[in-house]
Formats: structure tokens, sequence, C-alpha cells
């Protein structure tokens, strides 16, 4: 409860400085391009029930794409990271096709699954699936021997030692790389609802951008800072969940 | 008649540029209940023949048996404690335990009831849902003591299990070993550093070569577990002699009089 609410007090905080700098920047650059939040937020309240619809309808697409990135990433990354046999097939393959910026695919994937959801979904699920896979792989190479041997001591057969030592020891690697695709995820949801499709937070900004409503624009920006913040929260909290041990560790 | 044999055993890492010899024709037998303390210099390859023991490697020549038969695999009675306990420190002591319980294929009930019961005996009752990182060192061992309880284990590996304690935790711990030794009578081998532990915890030291890992000496400690032994001078006349063997085989470089 102490935690909850001293982290409510931080967000207030921080939206404080963070308006405060933007009221000052938008007295110093004086253009309508750039309005005061004082012009924003009105019509951020006014705008609520709208932009609520757009964020829920973002929030599922990057939910979606965040859950069967992972589900497919972690199991892959897992095996190639404790089987030397997948490593030597899968490494390479990883190695040449992760660093291509999966944006590129765009194109190909609004003609493949249309300007729907599908398309977004399996872009952003594509980058959320090599960056966990990279990582659970990593993780599972530095799974602590000690404890493999202790659970095999046991009796563990290979699956078993994957469910009860490989997949917890890698657990907050997952956690930290699904973090860091939030950030990605977002942008790149940005970007493919800007270029193509009706609904979504990406295109009610470009929308307003189009209209050259700018308070209704940064109305929209204000909602996607809203929706960060949501995942954030919500991968945060699902890790605490999943990795309790660490807590008990920190406290004692 | 033995329970655990080594017989002519081999074992060699193999490095990916280089081979490391651990073992070179290392025999040694343990008889059932018998519970015995291996010591040598670093690198003598102690934990490898443990790994052995437990069915965690195989010989690259030689054989090792268990209970008369070669072992394969891990086996289901023998428990295995390492340094650092080799409890997993998402599982709470009281999953830990299970652990090897419901691996075996017990009901998760029946191995949470059997957990408790084991924590209970090394008196961690209060803390079985407890996450390794909330115990001490000391609690920690206590716990891995609890899992071979739990198993029911006819033979106990222990490698260097209580280095990382302190001087006074690791002489409650001995003492708790001892104890537990005395109910049980189970077959034991303890990998460790200290004489005065292999001493007391030890019906026979073996001590061992430089590597590769060779029996160069074992010595006969038929007092191992009467009562204050700690404090009986043939105590320190068995410490005194596997520390003179040890000077032999070059463990102690800084040993006093010894020619530099």
């Amino acid at each position: 409860m102490i935690r909850g609410t001293r982290k409510a007090l931080g967000y207030v905080g921080a939206s404080f400085v963070l308006l405060l700098g933007w009221h000052v920047l938008a007295l110093v650059l004086d253009s309508p391009a750039l309005p005061s939040p004082a012009a924003a937020l009105p019509v951020f309240v006014e705008l609520l029930p709208v932009l609520w619809e757009h964020t829920l309808i973002s929030l599922a697409r990057v939910l979606a794409a965040l859950a069967a990135g992972t589900v497919l990433a972690v199991p892959l990354g897992l095996a190639i990271g404790r089987s030397r046999v997948a490593d030597a097939i899968f490494a390479p393959l990883i190695f040449l096709t992760y660093p291509v910026p999966k944006v590129v695919f765009l194109p190909i994937l609004l003609i493949f699954f249309g300007i729907g959801n599908a398309s977004k979904i399996v872009l952003i699920g594509l980058i959320v699936f090599f960056q966990i896979l990279v990582s659970a792989r990593d993780a599972a190479r530095n799974t602590p021997e000690n404890a493999v041997l202790s659970a095999r001591s046991l009796g563990a057969k290979r699956f078993e030692i994957a469910r009860h030592v490989v997949f917890p020891a890698a657990l907050s690697e997952i956690f930290t790389a699904l973090r860091v695709s939030i950030g990605t995820a977002i942008a790149v949801l940005f970007l493919s609802e800007s270029i193509a499709g009706t609904d979504g937070l990406g295109w009610f900004i470009v929308d307003a951008w189009g209209l050259i409503n700018y308070p209704r624009m940064f109305a929209g920006i204000l909602a996607m800072a809203v929706l960060g913040v949501l995942l954030y929260e919500a991968v945060d909290g699902a890790e605490r969940l999943a990795t309790r041990w660490r807590a008990a560790e920190r406290s004692s | 008649m033995s329970f655990l044999s080594f017989n002519a055993v081999d074992f060699t890492y193999q490095g990916s540029d280089r081979q490391v010899r651990a073992l070179d024709g290392f025999s040694l037998a343990v008889g059932m209940g018998q519970p015995i303390a291996l010591i040598g210099p670093s690198g003598c390859g102690k934990s490898t023949a443990l790994l052995l023991a437990a069915g965690l490697l195989q010989p690259t020549g030689g054989s090792v048996l268990v209970d008369d038969r070669l072992l394969a695999r891990p086996r289901v009675k023998t428990s295995l404690m390492l340094q650092d306990s080799g409890l997993l420190p998402w599982k709470t002591a009281e999953d830990n335990v299970a652990l090897g319980l419901s691996l075996r294929g017990e009901t998760r009930r029946d191995a949470r009831t059997r957990a408790r019961e084991a924590l209970e005996r090394v008196g961690l009752a209060e803390f079985a849902r407890s996450y390794p990182g909330e115990l001490s060192g000391g609690m920690r061992q206590r716990a891995g003591l609890a899992r071979a309880i739990a198993l029911d284990a006819d033979l106990l590996l222990m490698d260097e299990p209580l280095s990382a304690l302190d001087a006074l935790h690791r002489e409650d711990l001995q003492n708790a070993l001892l104890d537990l030794w005395r109910r049980r009578r189970h077959a034991q081998v303890l990998v460790t550093h200290s004489i005065e532990e292999a001493v007391f915890l030890g019906s026979r030291i073996v001590v061992m070569s430089p590597r590769p890992g060779r029996v160069a000496a074992i010595v006969d400690n038929p007092d191992m577990g009467r009562d204050d032994y700690r404090s009986h001078p043939d105590f320190y006349r068995t410490c005194a002699s596997v520390r003179r063997l040890l000077e032999a085989e070059g463990a102690l470089h800084f040993a006093p009089g010894a020619p530099s």
C-alpha cells in the first residue's frame, strides 16, 4: 500500500514537472504547432470518451503482439540456449535476422494481412519475438550450473529441468527484455497505425495533424503516454508476481 | 560389503582445446552405512569423484557401482548437497524439499507433508514458506539436509557443504550432520578442505593425491562419532596424521618446517 502511494505521488510529481517544462517551452516557441498544456488538457478531458476507445484498440493490439511474441519466443529461446544442436542450427539464423529492423516489412505485411489488426499485431509481435528470443537464449546459457546439477541429482529429466530450473532462472531477464520491447512496440504501433488504418491512437494523432488541430493532436499524444504507463505498470506487476522470491531476497 | 565402489576410475574433462585428467585409477570402497571423508589439494578431483558417485558424470574408464548396480544415471535414494546447498532460489524451502519427492512421482500433497516433516526435523518448521534468499547460510544447508531426510537417502554425498559458513555455524552443522548420521546410518561421502571436519565426520579419511586424483592414503578413524570426540586427544592425533599426509602430498605449501 505504501509502495503504491509512493508510486502514485511519483507519477503526480513527474507529471507536474513535465507539464511545467511543456508550458515553458510553449511560451518560448510561441507556435500554434506547440499548444500549451492549458490549451491541450481541456481538449484531452473533453475527448476522453473518444480517446479511451482508441486507447483500448491500440492497447489490445500491443497486448496481443506482446503475448504472441513472448509465448513463441520464450520456449524457443530457452531451447536454443540449452541445446548445442539447436543452437548450431538457429543461432546463425538469429544473428542474420536480428539486426534487420522489422519495420521494413510493414509494406509487405500490409499487403498480406491488410490494413486491419493483423498486420499491426504481426509486425509488433515480430519485433517482440526477436528481442525476447535473444534474451531467453542468453539467459538459458547462463543458467546456474549448480542448480541444474542439483535438480538432475533429484532425478529431473530434460523437460523438468527446463520447468523447474531454466525457465524460472531466466524470468528476470525475460521481463527486462519485455520492458525494453514495450518502448519499441509503442513506437512501431504508432508508425503502423499512422500509415494505414482508421483507428487507434497513432491514427488519431496523425488524423488531428492533418486537420491542423494541434490541441487535439496533443490530446492524442497524452493518451499515448498513458498507454505507455499502463503497459509498463502491467509488466512490472506481472514481474513482481512471477518473481516473488527476488523481492523476498531483497527485503532480507 | 561395499555399497559404493569406485573401480580403477579414470575421468577426463573434455575441454574445447585441451583435456584435463581429473581422476586416474581412482579406487575406493564405501561400506553400507559408512561415513567417509575425502580430503586433498585443490583440483585433486574430489568433486569429480562425488559427481561420479551421484551418477551425474560417467567415468571415461573403470566403473562406479552403487548398491551392486552400475551407475548410469542419478539414483533416487542418493542425495547430493553442494557448497551453496543446491536449493533453487525461486522455490520456498518447502517446495525445494518437496521437489525431489514429486519428481519421484509422489502427489503434491504427500510431497508437501513429507517436506514439512523433514524441515521440522532440522528445526526449520517456521521457515517452510521462506525463500532460500531469506535464510542464513546455515539454515540453507539445514534445508539441504531436510531434502536428504525427506528422500530417505541411503547415500548422502556432500561437496564442501559447510565451507561458506562461519566457525560457529559450521560446528553447529557438523554436529547436526553427525546426529543425522547416527540416527540414520546412511553411507556418506563428505568432500572437505577442513582436516578437523574430515576427522569429526569420517570414520575413514581418504587423502587424495594432486591431479590426476588417486587415493594416496586412508586413515582409519574408528572413534569417529563418539561423544565429545572433538576434545579427545585421539581427535588431535588423527588430525595430526591427516595433516602429515596432506603435507606429503604437497597440499600444504606453507607448512611450518617444510623445506622451501
